[in-house]
């Protein structure tokens, strides 16, 4: 079923800014001038084909303490597969992303410390002979995006 | 962190649950008092442990299906500035200063573009460009061809 204006309002509407309360359903359905029933019986749809991938809290795991880097690696055509498979068998590896440009392979680390990071990144450079680019973030100027339905 | 608040994001990470009365559902489960509950969730709002509360959209459904890494070099002297302002525009998801690794990679500004394809991908890159002026000397656009892994990014419960 595709989404009509109601879905659109919720989705454009609800990026943010749920309320901290006992009945924020109600709250928000209020705001849209919706039933709260009808509030979350399309929101259950919307997760349900993945118009949604959430609905709740988004935390910033870094300030949880995990450590994360982007890394990079440039990998010759004929090895990609081989340099891909080694790279995703690691459980650090979080995401790994192929992308059009020499620098060609591009994943995230995430572990529990920083020495980690360096440790993980030695272990796929001994497996690859491949060098590792480690880019962690040196500041964060933004993260978020109200996407527009 | 303590024990509570990280029970607290194992228990909400993967979502609120769609009941009229999420949080006193979360805090029966937790076995807490929901005042307990939303006053530490407050806390974690106010110094940002929690970016936000609300809808998560994918966004290759709702058309956005040109996604870009942009990135740029620039002046470090002022990449604070700079920064800041690629950050505000609507388009931008992510924003990062990273070093660089000269010779092979001048770039140390990276962000995340998104759009409904590669023309309005392009306009937003001419936004860019000009927004930055002469405090650019190169920039490049990685367009992702495939997702090679992809796992969330979760907390792991210290119990399991």
């Amino acid at each position: 079923m595709p989404m009509d204006e109601i879905d659109r309002r919720i989705i454009n509407s609800l990026q943010g800014n749920f309320p901290i309360v006992d009945n924020p359903y109600q709250q928000v359905a209020e705001q849209l001038g919706i039933q709260q029933e009808d509030l979350l019986k399309r929101l259950e749809l919307l997760l349900e084909n993945k118009t949604l991938t959430r609905f709740g809290p988004m935390y910033d795991i870094q300030k949880l303490g995990g450590n994360f880097s982007l890394c990079a690696i440039r990998v010759p055509a004929e090895h990609f597969d081989e340099v891909a498979a080694i790279v995703n068998s690691f459980s650090e590896v979080a995401h790994n992303y192929e992308r059009d440009h020499e620098f060609n392979m591009w994943f995230v680390l995430a572990t529990e410390s920083l020495q980690k990071i360096d440790q993980v990144n030695r272990s796929i450079e001994e497996k690859t002979g491949l060098k590792v680019y480690n880019m962690p973030k040196l500041q964060e100027f933004f993260v978020g995006l109200h996407f527009q339905a | 962190m303590d024990d509570l608040d990280r029970k607290i994001i194992t228990a909400t990470q993967s979502g609120l649950p769609l009941v009229k009365n999420p949080y006193e559902i979360i805090a029966k489960t937790l076995n807490i008092e929901v005042t307990l509950l939303k006053q530490r969730m407050n806390n974690m709002l106010e110094n940002g442990q929690i970016r936000r509360i609300g809808a998560v959209p994918n966004h290759y459904k709702l058309g956005y299906t040109a996604n870009a890494m942009s990135v740029w070099d620039v002046s470090d002297d002022k990449i604070n500035e700079l920064g800041q302002q690629l950050g505000a525009l609507s388009f931008v998801s992510h924003c990062y200063e990273r070093p660089r690794f000269l010779p092979e990679w001048p770039y140390n500004l990276f962000a995340m573009v998104h759009g409904k394809n590669k023309e309005e991908v392009m306009q937003q890159i001419q936004q860019i460009v000009t927004l930055l002026g002469k405090d650019c000397s190169a920039y490049e656009l990685l367009y992702s061809k495939q997702i090679l892994k992809k796992t969330g990014l979760r907390l792991k419960d210290k119990n399991t």
